[in-house]
């Protein structure tokens, strides 16, 4: 029988991948971009399967802004990119010094 | 029967693509095999009764934000293979920190089916109403008890549009465009010009 907890497992270990992308991809924005869209592919799983198991529709309605937010965050984040490689004509990570920060 | 197979065949499916995308050498195959993890989640979603969300995953995410990554790795040009140089030098510590973070969350899954602490009850006042459709819930819950989270979902969505426009827009010199002022500010009597040239002569605009 499928349980709550077979859909946490899984949303637990898509999170985890998604950390390591960011580990693992440490130069290229692309790439962690994307991981940070994996983990947030990860918290609406468990928003969902939580939602189903509590029969509150609540986690759902959530979920959806959740995908918004991400939505957001990828279209600036790209934006971003865009004019970083206009500028620089490189994205690695590691290049990214000019506020000192 | 049917229902443990299918979970199987997309948990393992979003996973082993989940994987693949962080792996991947070139990026316009990570974008790819993203697309596929997003697909089997939403099966995911679906096998959990939430057709509406598993729509809206493969609306947004495979329509609109994988095409966007898409575009964005076609366009620059960029050395891929000078971005992987750290890879390897990464990899033991993020495996090292991914177990951790893993048996974290699988004690804290342990902890919760040995009886997880009781911080409160559903009060249910979101329960899907008896005899409406997944859709149907959500759109009445949507439209009623979270108008203003919705509307500011959408202020949110409005920022982010109009960010990107203004944060990738540039004024380049070398194009002629529009310009919308001066031609709605045309008028006819400095438009057309009469003349009344002599023969054999010409005029000079």
């Amino acid at each position: 029988m499928i349980g709550i907890e077979h859909y946490v497992v899984v949303s637990s270990i898509l999170f985890v991948l998604g950390v390591l992308g960011i580990f693992l991809n440490r130069k290229n924005v692309i790439v962690i971009l994307m991981a940070i869209e994996l983990i947030l592919l990860a918290v609406n799983i468990n928003l969902v399967a939580f939602s189903a198991f509590l029969h509150d529709l609540t986690g759902q309605i959530f979920a959806m802004f959740v995908l918004t937010v991400a939505a957001g965050e990828a279209a600036i984040g790209l934006a971003i990119l865009v004019i970083y490689f206009r500028d620089r004509g490189t994205i690695a990570v590691d290049d990214v010094n000019r506020m000192k920060g | 029967m049917i229902q443990i197979f299918a979970f199987y065949l997309f948990a393992v499916m979003t996973i082993a693509s989940g994987a693949i995308t962080i792996l991947a050498r070139n990026p316009v195959h990570s974008v790819l095999w993203l697309i596929l993890a997003f697909f089997n989640a939403a099966g995911l979603m679906v096998l959990a009764g939430a057709e509406f969300i598993a729509m809206l995953l493969v609306i947004v995410y495979v329509g609109a934000v994988a095409v966007l990554f898409l575009f964005v790795v076609m366009m620059l040009d960029i050395d891929f293979a000078e971005l992987r140089a750290g890879f390897i030098r990464n990899f033991p510590l993020g495996m090292v920190l991914a177990l951790a973070l893993l048996a974290e969350m699988v004690l804290g899954i342990g902890a919760y089916r040995a009886g997880a602490l009781k911080l409160g009850t559903p009060d249910g006042t979101a329960t899907t109403a008896a005899g409406a459709s997944n859709i149907e819930a959500i759109g009445a819950l949507l439209y009623g008890r979270y108008l203003f989270l919705f509307e500011a979902a959408g202020i949110i969505l409005l920022v982010a549009m109009i960010g990107a426009i203004v944060l990738t827009h540039r004024q380049r010199g070398d194009v002629r465009g529009q310009n919308i002022a001066r031609q709605v500010a045309r008028r006819p009597d400095e438009a057309t010009v009469n003349l009344r040239p002599e023969v054999g002569k010409g005029v000079t605009l």
